[in-house]
């Protein structure tokens, strides 16, 4: 789905990722795990094309980055459903309409899909806030409606980004449960976290590879597990 | 794996005309608007009414430079066309001479090829003809003025230097004016001001362009979260300049609307020109002139298109 070629990222003339292999197989789960500042967010960025490699390539489902256009990276887009630790949503939209969000900027009607967003809603458990403004959710309730957006054009691949950073250990439990349920739906899905607990959690109930950024440099992570 | 769409679109393209047929469907789907994608973006008070505001006041201003087009392109008309067939003789020569001079004149102008008619004006129409200079009381019997002898051409017209030599050997005190001298000057300043007018609509055109394309630029600044959003959830360009786009081009229109309106009231609420009306007075809209302020708006809105078209194309390249 998902292929890092030999990539290398460097920003003003250091390098933040150094001859990065990764291959995400399709209905694969995957960890990447490393301290602050080790480059996790710099390499789902490099997944999700809001950074180009400086060297290697990054094939997305068969297709080099090099070969993709803006429009191209946007067509990719809908095809990988995006987690960040901020959320990032558009306040003066409900919760429902920045759920929506994703159908309405690839054309899809969204009044002929209100059921899809229904159950949605009521899977991340955000049916009675369907009307609030997303300053009026909680962390976690943030975090999951973030999930539902992203997961509304039933994407191939889910990227997220410290996802449990800001919540307390039973909402990252609640939204780790959602994540193992896509996974298990068949969806490829990639966190970057650097909470051990969360991982070790994850790993009793889903067969997830646990990948680690040291040095630059990404390795399988081992023994500490 | 799907196609992307940039890729098909570009093959289909090459001919210039189904090309501008695509940009035609694009702007009638842009102006049929999109509610959903113009709720994307906030509204912003403040770049909302400066692009009202400056569409209203640059179409006010459009409004006047047009009318003073017009009415400067009628003046040219008018003194070329009043000027064009006419001349004057004028007869200097000592009181006792004057009518001898003056008959001698008008036989010649009589059997000259080219002149329509030649007429000796009465004390009146000259005193008339000097009122505005001098005062109603002027005393023309006292007065050695000169008799002038109104002459209108054939549409032919006539052999000036010729009359010229015949009058110089039998009428001594006859000098002949064709107008030509003075009218030649006020046909080109006229037609001056006419371009002036056209030019001083272009400028317009052109600041208004700057301060849409400023305030477009400053509303995407604004909005920059926003962008960052819609770019993640898969945005294309064309859909996050849609709701920008679409925004400036309908407040321009209804500033420009506002504006022409305004104008075109101030116009109509203008003096009439009286008998003696100059320029100024006459510079309001005549006849069917009333309808070009009308193609002020949709070309206000189409200045707004184009410069925040071109504002947020060019912003959104340069984010990632």
């Amino acid at each position: 789905m998902i292929e890092l070629c030999e990539v290398s990222y460097s920003y003003g003339g250091e390098a933040l990722l150094s001859d990065v292999a990764l291959e995400l197989q399709p209905g694969s789960f995957h960890f990447l795990t490393g301290p602050s500042g080790s480059g996790k967010t710099t390499l789902l960025k490099l997944c999700y094309l809001e950074l180009r490699a400086s060297r290697g390539e990054v094939v997305f489902f068969g297709r080099p980055a090099s070969q993709i256009g803006r429009d191209g990276v946007a067509g990719l887009r809908r095809r990988i459903g995006i987690v960040h630790q901020d959320c990032r949503f558009l306040d003066h939209l409900t919760v429902i309409e920045n759920i929506a969000l994703p159908l309405d900027v690839a054309g899809q009607p969204v009044g002929t899909r209100r059921q899809e967003l229904d159950e949605l809603l009521a899977w991340v458990g955000l049916s009675r806030r369907r009307g609030a403004l997303p300053p009026e959710l909680s962390g976690g309730e943030r975090q999951r409606a973030a999930l539902a957006r992203a997961v509304i054009l039933s994407p191939d691949v889910i990227l997220a980004d410290e996802p449990t950073g800001n919540l307390d250990w039973e909402m990252s439990l609640r939204l780790l449960t959602l994540l193992i349920e896509l996974n298990r739906m068949g969806k490829t899905v990639l966190v970057a976290t650097h909470d051990m607990t969360l991982i070790r959690q994850a790993k009793s109930q889903v067969a997830a590879r646990v990948l680690r950024i040291r040095d630059r440099r990404l390795q399988a992570a081992g023994a500490e597990l | 794996m799907r196609a992307p769409a940039r890729d098909t679109a570009g093959r289909r393209g090459g001919a210039p005309l189904s090309a501008f047929m695509r940009w035609l469907g694009r702007a009638a789907s842009l102006l049929a608007g999109d509610a959903r994608a113009d709720r994307v973006v906030p509204p912003a008070g403040f770049t909302a009414w400066l692009t009202v505001f400056t569409a209203g006041a640059m179409s006010f201003l459009a409004v006047f430079a047009l009318a003073f087009s017009l009415a400067a392109g009628r003046l040219a008309d008018s003194w070329s066309a009043e000027l064009a067939g006419t001349a004057t003789l004028r007869i200097s020569a000592p009181p006792e001479q004057v009518a001898q001079q003056t008959a001698a004149a008008l036989a010649i102008l009589d059997g000259t090829p080219g002149i329509a008619a030649a007429r000796a004006l009465g004390a009146e129409e000259q005193r008339a003809l000097l009122e505005p200079w001098f005062g109603p009381d002027l005393p023309v019997d006292s007065l050695p003025i000169p008799q002038l002898i109104e002459i209108v051409e054939t549409p032919r017209g006539y052999d000036a230097q010729g009359l010229r030599l015949r009058l110089q050997a039998e009428v001594p005190g006859a000098v002949l004016d064709d107008h030509t001298r003075w009218r030649r000057p006020l046909v080109r300043a006229a037609e001056w001001l006419r371009v002036l007018g056209a030019t001083s609509a272009l400028l317009i055109a052109a600041a208004m362009a700057a301060m849409i394309t400023l305030a477009a630029r400053a509303a995407l600044a604004a909005n920059a979260q926003v962008i960052d959003v819609l770019r993640l959830v898969g945005a294309r360009d064309v859909y996050i300049a849609r709701a920008f786009v679409r925004r400036f081009t309908m407040r321009s229109l209804a500033g420009a609307a506002a504006g022409t309106v305004a104008g075109m009231l101030v116009l109509a609420l203008l003096p009439e020109p009286g008998a003696a009306g100059g320029f100024l007075t006459g510079l309001g809209l005549a006849g069917t002139g009333w309808l070009v302020p009308l193609a002020i708006p949709p070309l206000a809105a189409l200045v707004a298109f184009w410069a925040t078209r071109g504002a947020a194309m060019r912003a959104l390249r340069e984010t990632t």
